[in-house]
């Protein structure tokens, strides 16, 4: 029933990092924003909608933050919004399973904003670890409404809502409040509304807890963790990749058919141009993605990541970084926009934009078919994973030893401080958050190879069938045969700039000098394969890691840095450190 | 006693009594709640040392060894 008394509310969704901000905004607007349990998750604002009986909700999702003054680029964005005052009603949201330290940020903004709402979230966490919260005395001791929630298992959330409506609806006043110091007095409430039991059940995970970052078994442990993934990873989409080549070629057959009756180069261009980049990208990119992507969330949603990011700081401070750079390395791993974005979390400048320059260094999802076909040249199936694994770890050296050379060059800065929060494990939410990656990404890779493979697809075939491509090839090779690969292969490198996903694509359809990708999808390979030597291989491999950054990137890094000097510094900085390395690579191999 | 951060032992206790590392990592801290009177345990630390995890006030932070230098507890 339409009504032309719709309210409409703004709220503001504030609070320390990793306290399920997130978590609770999705369940509230029905949107999949990304969560994982590790703090600086969300970077940028997300602003979701929620319509319940004659009330419009607009959510918005800050950045967490542990103080109103914060001084990471994330930080500024959410503690902006909060003073600014735009919204309605300021939710500030706690971690019931550590009040004492969510409550100094709630008392700062209780101090500046009126119409604010206490949400204690995970109180199913608190409950086990033995703590019971007081809502109504903390509600007393704040002066300002409390509602408890646990946003993972949609509780409370009700409620929240209701007092969230009651409160927008009042006037914003600033009540006195009289404490001065809010974490004096944080420690005061906690201590009048959070009684503890004792609890063994923690012991278990404080054990495991230190296995995993203890000091002999921790770089071990995580060395292994992340070959076990690029593993399961390369193994596994074997199979279901081969499967998808076969049914994407007899759909091929049977469209050829179907489209007989059109003329010859339309039928090239919709079938061998359109139809077969278009399958060919899916069946390559799509089965690594869906066995990364999950295994990658879980690591992420039981809190491995910011261990690894203790684990890494002493390596990334030699080279004038810190632990936060490699959780956007890691970022990185799925898709390097992301990972530049992530660097927000950074808090010195100079070290966010090395992060920023170097982040494209690291194999993002869509080179890894590349490395996998070529690896495979080394050693048979499996064998591949761990050339995969080497390539990832050349990336990750190279991003070290460009930052390193950085940070003693134009880069140049005081080294700087490293501060963390390190969340206590969480069991990961396996059915939930597995199918939402797993959905997520399928569609993302399916969008991607419509909006971006398509036109590639046909304007490759049109290349292809007027010789253009092959001239240009010949043109390139003298560069590429110094820097040991060919000019099939540069060319394929350059028509890879809107995606990384195209280069394979590119150099089978130019090699076979074909019309036609469709008919060498099997046959292509091995002839890609044995066309090639090894040495052009391994530096084929060393260019996929060091190249220039896909287009998408590069407009990442564009509207994060606003210069077009850094982001031509971004273009060429990686491309430099590849024909350096594969030129030497020619010489030596 | 009273020593600086950086030497407490892994699994001791102590109580903070002063802070007095540079003002942007001073107002860090207190955003976490560490300030003269916090209690604060070592939790664990990396192989060569230069980072330490603290546990206070229900958190885990992990900051560099070096910084610890500048503050000083009660064991």
């Amino acid at each position: 029933m339409a009504s032309a008394s719709v309210r409409q509310i703004t709220v503001a969704l504030a609070g320390n990092p990793n306290v399920g901000k997130s978590t609770l905004f999705n369940r509230l607007t029905g949107l999949h924003q990304h969560t994982g349990n590790w703090p600086g998750k969300t970077v940028g604002v997300a602003v979701g909608q929620l319509r319940r009986q004659n009330v419009q909700y607009r959510f918005v999702d800050l950045p967490g933050t542990y103080s109103l003054e914060g001084t990471s680029e994330d930080e500024c964005i959410a503690g902006e919004y909060i003073t600014q005052e735009t919204a309605d009603c300021t939710v500030v949201v706690c971690d019931g399973s550590c009040l004492e330290r969510s409550l100094i940020l709630a008392l700062q903004v209780l101090q500046r904003c009126g119409n604010v709402v206490v949400c204690v979230n995970l109180v199913d966490e608190a409950q086990r670890h033995g703590l019971q919260i007081d809502a109504y005395r903390l509600s007393q001791m704040l002066d300002t409404p409390v509602v408890l929630t646990a946003a993972g298992r949609g509780e409370g959330l009700k409620e929240l809502l209701d007092q969230i409506d009651q409160t927008a609806q009042q006037m914003p006043i600033l009540k006195k409040h009289a404490w001065d110091d809010p974490v004096a007095e944080a420690e005061r409430i906690t201590f009048a509304c959070v009684t503890r039991e004792s609890t063994d059940r923690e012991s278990f995970r404080r054990k495991v807890d230190r296995l995993l970052v203890s000091r002999r078994f921790g770089v071990p442990l995580m060395l292994l963790l992340l070959l076990g993934i690029v593993w399961l990873t390369v193994w596994g989409a074997n199979y279901p990749s081969m499967l998808l080549e076969a049914v994407f070629d007899t759909g091929y057959t049977r469209l050829s058919a179907l489209l007989s009756g059109l003329p010859w180069w339309l039928h090239g261009v919709l079938l061998d141009g359109l139809y077969a980049t278009c399958t060919r990208v899916i069946a390559v990119m799509l089965p690594p993605m869906a066995i990364f992507f999950p295994l990658f969330t879980i690591l992420e949603d039981v809190g491995y990541l910011p261990r690894m990011a203790f684990l890494l700081d002493p390596a990334m401070a030699h080279c004038g970084g810190c632990g936060k750079q490699a959780l956007t390395l890691c970022m990185g791993l799925g898709c390097n926009a992301v990972g530049v974005m992530g660097c927000r979390i950074i808090d010195s400048p100079r070290e966010r934009l090395s992060a920023i320059l170097t982040n494209a260094m690291v194999p993002c999802n869509g080179r890894f078919p590349t490395l996998i076909l070529l690896g495979s040249l080394f050693f048979p199936e499996a064998g591949a994973a761990f050339v995969v694994a080497a390539c990832v770890a050349l990336g990750v050296v190279g991003v070290m030893v460009v930052s390193g050379v950085l940070s003693k060059t134009v880069l140049r800065s005081e080294p700087s401080t490293f501060i963390m929060e390190i969340p206590p494990f969480r069991r990961p939410r396996l059915g939930q958050i597995l199918v939402r990656s797993l959905l997520d990404r399928t569609l993302f890779v399916a969008g991607r190879a419509l909006t971006v493979a398509a036109p590639a697809g046909i304007v490759l075939w049109v290349l292809a069938n007027t010789s253009f491509l092959s001239r240009l090839a010949a043109f390139l090779e003298p560069l590429g045969v110094l820097l040991g690969m060919n000019g099939i292969i540069l060319l394929a490198f350059i028509f890879s700039l809107p995606a990384n996903e195209l280069l394979i694509p590119v150099i089978l359809m130019t090699m076979t000098q074909a019309q036609s990708l469709q008919s060498v999808s099997g046959v292509g390979q091995t002839l890609l394969l044995s066309s090639l030597t090894w040495q052009m291989a391994v530096c084929t491999m060393v260019f996929t890691l060091f190249h220039w950054p896909c287009s998408t990137t590069l407009m990442t890094v564009y509207r994060e840095t606003k210069s077009l000097k850094k982001t031509a510094a971004a273009f060429l900085l990686p491309t430099a450190v590849g024909c350096i390395v594969c030129m030497l690579l020619n010489l030596l191999l | 006693m009273e020593i600086t951060l950086d030497r407490l032992g892994l699994g001791k206790q102590g109580t903070v009594m002063s802070v007095d590392t540079d003002a942007p990592l001073k107002r860090r801290l207190g955003a976490f709640g560490m300030v003269p009177g916090t209690s604060v345990a070592c939790r664990y630390r990396t192989p060569g040392g230069s980072v330490t995890a603290l546990e206070f006030r229900g958190t885990v932070v992990a900051l560099r060894t070096r910084d610890l230098k500048k503050i000083r507890v009660r064991c």
